[in-house]
């Protein structure tokens, strides 16, 4: 009954080749066969958004996406986010205000984040905090009252836009 | 003496205790780089399935694992039989909990299964995915029996008795009783009464319980990487149950993702897992999925209570009375057993309250479904729903605003020490100016002029309060009278290392909540370094003292306190070697910052890292007599309360569409006194995280069940748990009643949140509902049930 399936593709900046059976799912791919322990698995309905992680550049439900799906993609975790200092300042909000408690959800909850900022920065603007809770009601944190969380994201997009504004002449 | 460090002055040296510092630990969790038990891989690790009942009562007939065991990668199937030899069951009973019974219960049941979801057989393989494939082909004989379902007809003759030994399906009761409640209703003003319902719920540890044992035969030693609240407690439970000496097991806690009381408790499941890593002698590994999670996570807060007040024609409260039903499923969850809630809804009823006359009544009894037992606030939504419910009652009853009436029957500040009616002892509570602050920070009068404008144009608003208290610190009354071995006392090892930094071993847990951050400032501030060369210590009976862990708000409160004394006493040692060195008197010395300095011009003398040199590499230069411990370890318990109650008052602002019956959070509010803060940030965001719980239970999380016993939630599409986008923001506010009982004053906070939300989000409703006459008591305030209670749709 072997179903494996071949794939080459580029994970957090790396090129990987694997066998995989068809039915891996991208998040125990990542977690059992290469070691990335970053991305968790909460519900494995596509619901809790823990195992969030991106596909060619947009975030993706690692519960959900077949790993034999992605034969020539590229998948960012929140390891090859944090080594690239690309979320570093959402980071460093998430600790200066406690948005994370058990840090399970954490890594889901701050990739969908860095999206909201990213195309609010795209469109030069600050999203609202209703804006924001929007954008994360597909991530459940059990332990935050998700007010920190906002406070967090709020913050980051404030500073982002502020200092792409002061850099323009 | 001079050491002894005063937290209320706010211009010390080396101030870390009261200040919003982040956590130590944070970092690392935001990179991913946290470690869970899931994440773990040792050697030779296999992984289990297990194959659970299908049904809610049902004999196990044959078992038959034939076609199972050919499917590739798996090595064993093990059912009840082939564990109960390594296994000595357990009855969770306490013996303060007089008349209390339960049937005795096994890792894997041997001939019948009492709830839908229980383990009945374990598949071990060498993948998850394999184990799970395997366990589908198990066969087995079912022969069904008649579930109980409903706890209402638990106890009626007709209904069939789950544990024929036990008799009957009674688990517990208790009556608390004082005063002359008889005579209190006869003669009231007013009478009000309600029937309140608290729906099943879970706490949905986004990380699933994971367990990861292993034993091993060469020296007999059983390693458990388990994703638990109280590593010490489940020490003492597998020695005992697996026989093995309690230095044999060390259980291990990394990071745990979430746990709300969900991971305090023994699972048959998880001791079956510590059971077959003995037998196979190698690692042994499971983590629960979320369906799993649901029908095997312990439940909580099934309860029905009919309640009534009475209040004289002064506007005063003269009694309680509630009647309160509860269904635990089939056995009492060991050790701390499923009776506590009850217990607890019976001493807390009326809390906040000056009153004179009392009687609550608990029921608890069996039924087929996944059983309950403590799950954050373990019986304070209930209690403080049934009491500010009939509070708002009385009030309308008597035609007062809810703040005044409140503010006349709430238990006066000053007033304290004092004993309620139900026999709770009160330190020092601070009722009156809670509510003051909480109504300025909310603008009540505003909000309250807003309503009446908005209703003119068919807007619904509704403003809600509770005011409650909270059991936090609780002393060896709690459970250790009763005869279970969970230490209520905490230790804290403090070591200063040779370059002057310091290890600090606690024996409270982490699971999120910031305890090695607070145990960091309290250990810097008194062993007197600076915060980041400290670094914590916990979850690891090997290593750390023993220990009760982290729950019922004890963290800051009791393993706070003994930080504090043990870098108090590691300082006092330091000074010690300081004036042999320094030829100095100890007394004139002080440590700041990570200096010894002269206490009186604070002029410095030399490092902390020169005196550790010297004492770890250079002994030979001091003094042959002079003592030179830089290690103290220090242990707290309290002693004259049996626990700190904490206090509060809540306030929802919501609007109720009276088409849909949807409800609209706008706004919460939450003032907490739970004495010293240590660290604002983390209090704010607990506080926080308690009252989304808490709104949770109020508005969508239940788990429903079909008459015959079958679980019909089986995943986070069907059991909603509070997002993002419905919750609101959350103010809270701080009164500071420090306990008198430890230098340290900490209460608990983790609690405080999820006790008063659901009865401040109930009351606001109702509120909103006022023009209307309806009224809702049944939580989750559904849209369905608010439309029924407004006559729109027919009730069920």
């Amino acid at each position: 009954m072997s179903t494996e399936v071949g794939i080459s593709l580029t994970v957090n900046g790396e090129r990987v080749s694997r066998r995989v059976e068809a039915r891996r799912h991208l998040i125990d791919f990542l977690r059992l066969d290469l070691g990335l322990m970053g991305s968790h698995a909460g519900c494995e309905h596509g619901v809790c958004g823990a195992c969030t992680v991106r596909v060619n550049g947009l975030i993706v439900r690692g519960c959900l996406v077949l790993a034999a799906s992605l034969d020539g993609d590229t998948v960012e975790t929140i390891e090859g986010a944090s080594d690239s200092g690309e979320i570093r300042d959402l980071q460093d909000a998430f600790v200066a205000r406690n948005a994370c408690q058990c840090g399970y959800c954490t890594p889901g909850m701050l990739l969908t984040a860095a999206e909201l900022l990213r195309e609010n920065a795209e469109a030069g603007s600050v999203p609202s905090r209703d804006a924001i809770r929007e954008h994360l009601s597909g991530n459940y944190c059990r332990c935050t009252g998700y007010h920190a969380i906002v406070d967090a994201v709020e913050a980051v997009a404030k500073a982002r836009t502020a200092s792409s504004g002061a850099g323009k002449p | 003496m001079s050491l002894v460090i005063d937290p209320r002055s706010v211009d010390r040296p080396n101030s870390y205790i009261g200040r919003s510092i982040p956590r130590p630990n944070a970092r690392k969790l935001v990179e991913g780089r946290g470690q869970y038990v899931d994440d773990l891989l040792l050697p030779r690790m296999v992984h289990v399935a297990f194959v659970r009942s299908p049904h809610a009562h049902a004999r196990i007939g044959r078992i038959d694992a034939s076609a199972a065991l050919k499917l590739p990668g798996v090595l064993r199937i093990f059912t009840g039989h082939d564990l109960a030899p390594h296994c000595e069951p357990w009855v969770a009973v306490l013996a303060h909990l007089k008349g209390m019974k339960s049937a005795a219960q096994l890792p894997l049941p041997l001939a019948t299964a009492t709830w839908a979801g229980e383990a009945v057989a374990a598949v071990v393989a060498d993948s998850r995915a394999a184990a799970e494939d395997a366990a589908a082909k198990v066969s087995i004989d079912w022969q069904m029996l008649p579930p109980v379902a409903d706890m209402e007809t638990a106890l009626d003759k007709a209904t069939p008795v789950i544990h024929a030994e036990l008799g009957d399906n009674l688990v517990f009761e208790r009556v608390n009783e004082s005063g002359n409640v008889a005579e209190a209703f006869r003669s009231a003003h007013k009478v009000v009464e309600a029937t309140f319902h608290s729906g099943r719920h879970t706490g949905v540890t986004l990380e699933p319980r994971s367990i990861l044992a292993e034993f091993n035969k060469g020296d007999g030693t059983l390693t458990v990487h388990h994703a638990t609240q109280a590593p010490h407690m489940m020490q003492e439970v597998l020695a005992q149950h697996l026989r093995l000496p309690l230095s044999a097991v060390r259980v291990i806690c990394r990071d745990i993702g979430g746990s709300y009381g969900i991971k305090v408790h023994v699972y048959p499941d998880e001791v079956a897992v510590a059971v077959i890593a003995k037998i196979m002698g190698r690692p042994v590994k499971f983590v629960a999925d979320r369906l799993e999670s649901f029908a095997s996570d312990i439940h909580a807060r099934d309860h029905r209570i009919k309640g009534r007040m009475a209040v004289d024609a002064q506007g005063r409260i003269t009694a309680f009375d509630i009647d309160d039903l509860t269904g635990i499923g089939p056995y009492s969850v060991y050790p701390r057993t499923s009776a506590v809630e009850g217990n607890q809804v019976v001493n807390l009823v009326g809390g906040p309250y000056d009153f004179p006359n009392y009687r609550a009544k608990t029921t608890v009894v069996l039924q087929n479904k996944v059983p309950t037992c403590q799950y954050r606030a373990v019986g304070h939504p209930i209690a403080t729903a049934v009491t500010e419910g009939l509070v708002d009652l009385g009030a309308e009853a008597i035609g007062m605003d809810p703040v005044a009436f409140r503010l006349k029957n709430l238990m006066q500040d000053g007033t304290y020490p004092r004993t309620s009616p139900a026999g709770m002892r009160f330190e020092g509570l601070s009722h009156i100016k809670s509510m003051g602050l909480l109504v300025e920070m909310m603008d009540y009068r505003g909000l309250r002029a807003q309503q009446e404008l908005l209703r003119s144009e068919g807007v619904h608003r509704g403003i809600g309060f509770a005011s409650f208290i909270e059991l936090t610190n609780p002393s060896p009354f709690m459970y250790g009278i009763g005869g279970a071995r969970i230490s209520a006392q905490d230790g804290c090892t403090v070591r200063i290392d040779p370059d002057g930094s310091v290890v600090a071993a606690t024996g409270v847990t982490e699971q999120g909540q910031g305890t090695e951050a607070i145990i960091r400032q309290i250990v810097a501030e008194a062993v007197g370094v600076p915060i980041d060369v400290v670094r914590v210590i916990t979850g690891d009976t090997l290593t750390t003292p023993y220990g009760g862990g982290t729950w019922a708000c004890r963290g800051a409160g009791i393993g706070g306190e003994a930080a504090l004394q043990a870098g108090l006493a590691t300082k006092h040692a330091a000074l010690q070697v300081a004036g042999a060195m320094l030829q100095a008197a100890p007394d004139a010395l002080d440590l700041v910052l990570g200096n010894i300095v002269d206490k009186a011009t604070g002029a410095v003398r030399m490092p902390l890292g020169e005196l550790g040199r010297i004492v770890y590499f250079r002994g030979d230069t001091l003094p042959p007599d002079l003592p030179r411990e830089l290690m103290q370890t220090r242990h707290f318990i309290t002693k004259q309360y049996p626990f700190a109650f904490t206090n509060g008052v809540q306030a929802s602002h919501l609007e109720v569409d009276v088409d849909t019956g949807l409800v609209k959070l706008l706004k919460h509010w939450c003032v907490e006194d739970c004495g010293r803060i240590i660290n604002p940030l983390l209090v704010d965001e607990q506080v926080r995280g308690g009252v989304v719980q808490g709104i949770g239970g109020a508005l969508f999380e239940h788990c429903t069940y079909s008459p015959e016993g079958q679980l019909t939630v089986g995943s986070m599409v069907d059991y909603l748990v509070p997002m993002a986008a419905e919750m609101p923001d959350i103010e809270v506010g701080h009164v500071e009643t420090p306990t008198k009982e430890s230098l340290l004053g900490a209460k608990g906070a983790g609690e405080a949140g999820t006790a008063g939300a659901p009865a401040a989000i109930m009351n606001a409703i109702n509120n909103a509902l006022r023009p209307h006459g309806a009224k809702v008591f049944a939580q989750p305030f559904t849209p369905e049930r608010i439309l029924a209670a407004l006559g729109r749709v027919p009730k069920r």
